[in-house]
This record gives structure tokens, sequence and C-alpha cells, in this order.
């Protein structure tokens, strides 16, 4: 027995990694939602993140950078642990990459605690925003209910007297449509929440039927939604009602997935291909070139985020221990963001425009998204009040 | 709430029953005459959905990829049952729980290194669409399909246990396993078809709710259980007990799903009531199977005579 | 094992810290920490699946309720240990009462069914409480305290903790097994209608024994959840259940060490294959450390097929051999 006691000592000893190396590149942890039916966004986000890293040839800042990529299979149990071992074990600078507010809210806690700087290439739900503001957490995308604010507003503009709502039950679901009640005056036909990652819509949309609503808009991320609109449209109900999206709901991964009868649809976003300066003409290109596919508004924010650390970590000359420096240089926000304009809120999320979006065809007869229009201004968002950082 | 919504939704119900049935039937049949728990039935569905997307991808033609992922499901289901399951009949039903939890992992991996997490299966264009069934009264033609692919698999597959010759040695083992083997039946032989043809059933479940769902690593897992559920309801070994129980789960399911809410709305906020609704919805399914087996220990039909 | 072995074992446990602590390596303590919970929570099931000889397949419904009522203290503001871990306890003996009630009078397939059920609605009323964050889950600003100048917050004294509740939970179980009440159990798994014949409250000690359990469960759940600060319905997915299972029976299914020894083997190889890349493996088989479980469930089947008394039998036999 005491054989293989000592044996077991040798096997544990020799498994112990090195000590932590010494600060002469940017580590960085990207934990996101790599597999299952929502894993094109996790997907994009980080091909777009890499490929930024890519084209400034392999340096964040001037400093060599590793990316240690995890999957977090869209278990926020499984992402909490990523983070810990990221933190604690490869000893990561930055953690980035969750798609999923609950995964998220499970998992940065860790680096919040581990004064980690978590840059959201994603998730920036409300809790973050006000009372729970972070000085370790960046918003590097839009509020959560940002979109749904524009399209309320969108809906309202419209004049839709009658609008269904379907949402996932969880966090950024009911930012969601907070957002979209905020800004819509007309009448509510109905208020679903469903269970988070549901895949058969049929009871649903028998009583999206039965209240015979204007429109309908939903909140269903990743691939929740590809199967709802395709079953909205097998269902026969595109006839009479309006699909109104998000952003990401009518983007590349869906019109992929559902093709054609996602022409005409409208969405709010604060990003197009369509968007004409130097950054995102970069952008749309490599990653054609590199992907073979068109980016999604996920892309993009994985790109820009990555273009973020890299302006902070060249900002502090390669001093990123100096984790206030950091921060203060990542609130400067000194990077051309493929979206336009962008600067950091006091509670560390954006102030940004957000457009009307329509699908239709290009100059190649492909289906893609076309801006319409400006909806917001330089909008913040409606909980920045409630936050005490300065 | 009108007549239309109650008839959707009841079709909704049986066009999830039915497809559990495919799951539950060959699930009783191994479970009744082999006295074996197989976990990785659910893994069968996940491969025939794979191999369904596989083949509609190669041949174009999504009647053609379903109908040959069928056999090509079966073939591995025997070589399954021919390789590993065949050692474990012996075996208690604690070894039997853990050696196909293990498969599990196993083709849940093996399915990732092949395919990769997920592979995209839609459904056919000319069925993507609604159909008008009365007036006033649409609903997507694809439900319909798997609502009468269903009825007539589980038709025939009544046919086949209650009028033919192996239907007959089925029905004898799952009543009496030793008397069967006495009276000379080649049981192992008759094993390995049975295998094959509860593959093949996974095979049709899995191809048919691909589209509508997703075809990807882990979808066996929830749908497994429900089909446990189904044959524990309604008797081990029995087809008739496999019907009854898939049709009365899918029912309580949906319905549970489509009107609780709009009750729990009557008295709750609708974030509460749309929330508590699938829960206790979910919950209701193993209520029953708990009151089933505390009435009825051997399940509504109990095979064994 | 020899009458040093959980001596020495012991010595390294304690030891190990210092180690760690010394490399600034707190993650494999917080690791060891784990592997210390989930050998309580194997343990507990090993009482039952391997002594009691009852196949339960809805052990994490015990392990979850201990897990969901302390973190529901923790976030109502109740941080004294001595309050949420008792109450975690209590609780889950309460969910194994009612259970094993109903479930104890079914046998064989049915039994091992109707604990799956149970265990699922649990999982599926957890995912309904919505105010305790549904199947988002609920994060825990601080873990429960212990008070005695002791600040579990660290995973230092957090590991001493969960060493502790995993020191007590083996010693239990040793007296159980060598008491009247364990023999009587051993002897059901055996022969029921022969205990029953001889007079024994079969269904009366089978009752107990599932209650013990499912407490020991629940203080694994709390300990879990405060390692983690995190707690959300997986912990009570039917897959859980099946892990414990296999922990059981990797380590030794009615052997004392079993529990502690499978959930070891299981975490250390999931973390060995996950997070130490082998070059040459890395080679013929790129990316096999995303494969995890492929590794794992092929240790698994073998042990079923071919080594049944698990490792710790495996061990026992070449000692005697």
């Amino acid at each position: 027995m005491t054989r293989y006691l000592l044996a077991l000592v040798w096997a544990v000893a020799g498994w112990l990694p090195l000590p932590a190396q010494a600060a002469d590149k940017v580590k960085i942890g990207f934990i996101s939602t790599l597999s299952g039916p929502s894993a094109a966004l996790g997907v994009d986000i980080r091909d777009a993140f890499l490929l930024a890293v890519k084209l400034n040839g392999g340096k964040l800042g001037g400093l060599p950078a590793e990316i240690v990529v995890g999957d977090d299979q869209f278990k926020p149990d499984v992402g909490r642990q990523l983070a810990e071992k990221n933190i604690k074990l490869d000893k990561v600078n930055f953690l980035t990459g969750f798609v999923f507010s609950n995964i998220m809210l499970a998992s940065v806690p860790v680096a919040f605690e581990n004064k980690i700087i978590y840059v959201s290439p994603n998730a920036a739900p409300s809790p973050l925003a006000g009372k729970q503001c972070n000085p370790y957490f960046f918003a590097a995308s839009w509020p959560n209910d940002a979109y749904h604010e524009a399209a309320g507003q969108y809906a309202t503009t419209r004049g839709y007297q009658s609008v269904y709502m379907l949402a996932p039950n969880y966090q950024a679901g009911k930012d969601s449509l907070e957002g979209f009640k905020r800004f819509y005056k007309g009448a509510i036909a109905g208020e679903v929440y469903t269970q988070l990652g549901q895949l058969d819509y049929s009871a649903e949309l028998a009583q999206v039927r039965a209240a015979k609503p204007e429109a309908v808009y939903i909140f269903l991320p990743g691939g929740m939604g590809v199967n709802f609109i395709k079953q909205f449209v097998a269902a026969g109900l595109s006839k009479d009602v309006q699909l109104i999206t998000p952003g990401f709901s009518s983007d590349q991964d869906i019109i992929r997935a559902v093709g054609d009868s996602m022409l005409g649809t409208f969405d709010a976003a604060h990003w197009a291909l369509d968007f004409d300066n130097a950054a995102n003409r970069k952008f749309v290109a490599e990653f054609e070139k590199e992907y073979k596919r068109l980016p999604t508004v996920y892309a993009s924010q994985g790109y820009d985020t990555a273009l973020l650390i890299d302006s902070a970590v060249r900002e502090v000359k390669g001093r990123i221990e100096d984790t206030e420096a950091v921060r203060k240089a990542l609130k400067a926000a000194k990077f051309q963001s493929v979206r336009g304009s962008f600067r950091f809120n006091r509670n560390q999320y954006p102030i940004q425009n957000y457009y009307l979006r329509v699908v239709g065809k290009d100059s190649q007869g492909r289906l893609v998204n076309k801006t319409m229009g400006t909806i917001f201004k330089d909008r913040g968002d409606a909980y920045v009040q409630e936050c005490s950082m300065k | 709430m009108s007549w239309i919504l109650i008839v959707e939704q009841s079709l909704n119900g049986l066009q999830f029953g039915l497809m559990l049935f495919l799951l539950a039937a060959g699930l009783t049949l191994v479970f009744g005459i082999m006295d074996m728990i197989n976990l990785a039935h659910g893994s069968l569905y996940m491969l025939g959905a794979f191999l369904a997307a596989t083949l509609v991808q190669a041949t174009g033609s999504f009647a053609a990829g379903v109908l040959l992922a069928i056999p090509a499901t079966a073939l591995l289901g025997m070589l399954l049952e021919m390789s590993v399951l065949r050692t474990l009949y012996a075996r208690d039903h604690l070894s039997q729980v853990l050696a196909t939890f293990a498969l599990i992992l196993i083709l849940n991996e093996a399915v990732r290194i092949i395919w990769g997490p997920d592979m995209p299966l839609s459904v056919p264009a000319a069925l993507s669409g609604p159909v008008q069934l009365l007036p006033g009264m649409v609903y997507p033609a694809y439900r319909l399909l798997i609502i009468g692919v269903g009825a007539a698999v589980a038709g025939a597959l009544y046919l086949l246990v209650a009028r033919t010759r192996i239907g007959m040695l089925v029905r004898a083992g799952a009543s009496n396993r030793e008397m069967a083997l006495a009276m000379g039946v080649n049981i192992r032989r008759l094993f390995t078809l049975l295998f094959g043809v509860g593959a093949g059933l996974c095979a049709v479940a899995g191809a048919l709710l691909g589209p509508l769902f997703a075809v990807q690593v882990g979808m066996g897992e929830n749908i497994l259980i429900l089909a446990f559920v189904v044959i524990v309801i309604g008797g081990i070994g029995s087809i008739r007990g496999a019907l009854v129980g898939s049709l009365l789960v899918g029912v309580v399911d949906t319905i549970g799903r489509a009107f609780l809410p709009l009750l729990f709305g009557i008295f709750f906020q609708p974030r509460v009531a749309s929330a508590a609704g699938p829960a206790i919805a979910s919950v209701l399914v193993y209520l029953l199977m708990a009151v089933v087996l505390y009435i009825k220990p051997q399940g509504l039909f109990p095979a064994r005579g | 094992m020899g009458r040093a072995a959980p001596w020495i074992v012991l010595a390294l446990a304690l030891t190990f810290p210092l180690a760690m602590q010394a490399e600034h390596q707190t993650y494999y303590l917080s690791f060891a920490s784990r592997i210390f919970i989930y050998a309580l929570a194997a343990t507990s099931l090993n009482l039952i699946l391997g002594y009691g000889g009852m196949i339960s397949f809805g052990h994490a419904a015990f392990v979850g309720t201990g897990a969901y009522v302390s973190s529901i203290l923790l976030s109502e503001g109740v941080a004294s240990a001595w309050i949420g871990w008792p109450a975690a306890v209590a609780a889950s003996s309460l969910a194994a009462l009612v259970i094993g009630a109903v479930s104890l009078r079914t046998r064989g397939v049915y039994f091992i069914m109707i604990t799956l059920a149970f265990a699922q609605m649990v999982f599926f009323l957890v995912n309904s409480m919505k105010a305790y964050g549904g199947d988002e889950g609920l994060s825990l600003r601080e873990r429960a305290s212990l008070g005695l100048g002791v600040d579990l917050g660290s995973d230092f004294a957090f590991y001493y903790a969960a060493l502790a509740a995993l020191a007590a939970g083996l010693y239990g179980l040793h007296r159980l097994a060598h008491s009247r009440f364990g023999r009587v159990i051993q002897a059901i798994r055996e022969n029921e209608e022969r205990a029953e014949a001889i007079g024994f409250p079969v269904y009366r000690c089978k009752l107990v024994c599932f209650v013990i359990a499912g407490a020991a469960g629940g203080l694994a759940g709390a300990l879990l959840a405060s390692h983690g600060k995190y707690v959300n319905p997986n912990v009570l997915h039917w897959t859980q259940s099946g892990t414990l299972m296999m922990m059981v029976i990797m380590g030794g299914a009615g052997r004392l060490w079993g529990g502690v020894i499978g959930a070891a083997a299981l975490l250390g190889l999931e973390d060995l294959i996950a997070n130490h890349r082998v070059d040459w493996l890395a080679a013929i088989f790129p990316n096999y450390q995303q494969h995890a479980s492929l590794g794992v469930g092929t240790v698994l089947l073998a042990i079923v097929l071919f080594a049944p008394q698990g490792i710790a039998g495996m061990l026992a036999r070449k000692k005697h051999a």
C-alpha cells in the first residue's frame, strides 16, 4: 500500500505546473460558448478577436499575446470553473469572451475578487451598469437593453398598436423586454418568458396565433432565434404578423440558417456591415478573406474588444501589472472602433449611436443588413445614475 | 381561449408523444426482453440525427437521407450490441447503468470528433410552410408529416409485434424469458435483431426531430429520461404501454406548457406565470410517473404474466 | 488498505496546502477541496449503493437540496455556517425521508427509475425558483462563515474545513459499517428475503440508511455551494447523479475508501487530460484535450467490464495475492 502512496506523491509532484512566468507577454483568458446550438455567437467573437490579434502581428499593445481559449458549453458552472482556472492556474492578465449574461454573471465575480479586468465583448447586463457597477468590468459592446430600447422606439414611430413579446427567462431576457417597453407606447398583446435554450416553440406560436398581434418582438439569441423564426414562418404567421428583432436576431448567422424569409425584417443595432469608416472597411474585408463568411455584430464586438485591449496595453507601455493604470487607459478608449463613435460612460458602459437596419440584398445578391437611419444618438443607459463609480 | 388554440396544442402534444413513442418502443423491448437498462439509447437517437444530416447533405434529398440513415443507425446499433452490450445482459442493473452511462460519454465525444458539436439539418423547402387544415386553422406542414410518419410507424410496429412470428417470439420473451429460452428460441440472434429495430426507430425520431430542434451533441440526454418515464408508466416490455405512456406524457407536457401559464396568468404577473407554468408542467410528468408507480408498481400494462 | 495507510494519507492531506502556499498555487488547493467535497458526496452514495445495495439514481437531489438551502440562507443574509450547514443537512434528510419512504416500496429497476423521477422533480422545481436565480443560478457574495477566527473565504482555511468534513464522513461510515445496524444493512443487500424472514425491520433499516446518506449528501452540497460561491440547477441534473455513481463504482462500491478514490480518480483524470498537454499524444491526436470525457468514459467502461470491484478492490486484491 505504502508503495502506491509514494508513487502517488511522485505523480502529484510531477503534475504541478511551474511557477508563473514573468510579464513579458500579455495573457488573455477567452471563455465563450463554443458548442451547442448557440455556438455561432461565441465562434464569431473568438474568430474576430483572434483575427484582430493576427492582423496586429500576434501582439496586443506591443506585447506578444497568448490567448487561452475555453468553451463554457453554455453552462454557468463550467464557465465559472474555467474562469477560476484561467485566473489561478494560467494567471491571465485579462479575461474576456462570454456571450451569455447568465454565464458571465456567474463567472466574473472570480475576476473581480482577484482584481482581474473583464472586458465584455457582448453581455452587459443592467445590474453591472447600475448598483453593482464594478471597476474591473468594461463593456465593449452595448448595454443589454439598448437594442431593445431602440426597437421599442422604432415600433412606436411606426405606430404599431399591439405587440407580442417573447424572451428567455433570464437576466438578459428581462432586461430586453424592460428596454423595449421603456420606449414602446402601444398595447402589449402578450409577454411570454420561455426556458433558456428552448428549441421547440410550437406551444408559444399557437398562443401568438390566438392573440392576433400586429407585430411580434423577440429576444432569442443564437439557436433559439433560428428555431423560433423558422417555426414562425412554418406556422404561417409571417403573413399576418410583422416580426421585429434586435440586431443580432437578423444577423448573418440567422440569415444563413433561415434564408429568404428574413427579407424585409426590421431590426436595431449599433453596427452594420455597410458602415463607411476605415476601421470597418478593413475589418469586414479581412474577416471575409480569413473566414469566408460575412461578420455579424458579435464579430464586430469581438474585434473591437481586441482593439480596446490593444490600445490600453500600448497606453501603459506594457506595464500591465499596474491594474489602475490599465483601467485608466481602457476608460480612455483610444482606438478606432468599427462602429464609429465610441466612448465610455462613468459606469464603464458605452455611449454610442443605435441604427435602424433592414434585411435586403447587396450588390452581389447576398442577404445583408442595410442601415436605414439613426434611432438614438449618443445614448448611454438607464442605470448609470445608480452607479456610484466616478 | 378559442377551440383553434386547443386543437393546435393537442396536435403539438400528439406530435411530441408519437416521437417519444419511437424512442420508447425500442427501449421498452430491450428493457423488457433482455432485462437490460440501456442509457445509451439516447445516443442512438443522436447518431441517427447526425447520420441523417450527413446523408441528407450527401444525397441532396431529405427523404433519401432520412431513409438511408435508418438502416445505417440500425447497423451501428447491432454492432454496439454485439461488441459491448451483449456482455452486460448477465450483469446486474448497476453495471448496466454505469456501462451505458460510459457509452454516452464515449459516443458524445466520438460524434464531436467526427462531426463537431453540431450539424445543420433543415426542414425540406416544400414542407417549410403551413397547411390549411380547417377554415381558420393552419398547422405547419412538417409537423403534420411527423404525426403521419409517427402514426404509421406505430401501426406497423403494432402489427409486427401482434401478428408476426418475430413478434410472437418477442412477446414470449417479454412475458417469460426463461420459458422462451427453454422452448428453443434463438435468443442471441433475436436480441441483436431487436436491438437493430430499436436503433432504427431512434434514427426515425432523431432524423425527424432534428430539423425542429437542433442536431447537436447531447441532444439525446433529456429526451432519454422522458422515454424512460414513458416505459415505466406504460409497463416495461409492453408496446401498448409504451404507446399509451408516450401519448400521455406528450399531451401532459404540451398541455401543461401551453395552458398552465395561461391559467397562472390569471393570478400572477407574466414573468412569474410563464416561469412557473413550464416548470410545473415538467414536474407534472414525473409526478404522473410517481403516482402511477405508487398505485400500479408494474406500470399501466405489465408485460410480465 | 494497510493499517498505516489512512494515517499517511491524512498526513499528506494536512501538509499539502503548505507546499501549495509556498508555490503560490491556489488553483490546486481549491481543486483539492473540490475533490474532498465530491469524495464526501460519493461516500454518502456509497453507503446506500455499496453497503445497502440500493441503486439510487437520484443522489444529486440531496446534494442539490443541501447546496440550495445553504445558498438561499446565505443570500438572505444568514452567513453563519453553524446555521446554514445544519439547515442544509436537515432539509436533505427530510427530502431523503420523503423520497425514500415512497421509493423504497419499489424494487429493482423501478427503484432506479423512481429515484431518478424524484430527482428530476427537484431539478425542475429549483429551475422554477426565479427568486433564487432559477436556471440562471445563484451567485453568492461570500462563503459561509465559521466564526472562531477562521476565515473560510481563504482557500487555505476552506481546504481544512472540507478535509475535516470528509474525514468525519469517512469515520462515520467506518463506524456505521461495523456497527450492528451496518451489518443488518449489508445482510439486507445480500439477501433481502432472508433478512426479512429473520425478523429484521428491513424497510425501516433501509429508510434510515437512505436518510443518513441524504444528510451527508446535503452537507457535501452545502460545502460545494460555499466552495464555488455559486450554485445552479446543474448540480441536480441527472447526469450529476450518474457522475456520483461513476465515482463510487470506479473507486469501489461497498469499500470504505471507494468514494474518495473514485472522486480523486475521476476529477484528477479530467484535470490531467484538460490541463496538462502531453506532447506525443497531441502529435497523434490533436485537440485530444478537448475530449476529456472520451478518456473518462473509456476508463469507466473498462472498470465496469473488467474490474467491477473498482480501484480499491484492485488494490486490495493485489495485497492478498
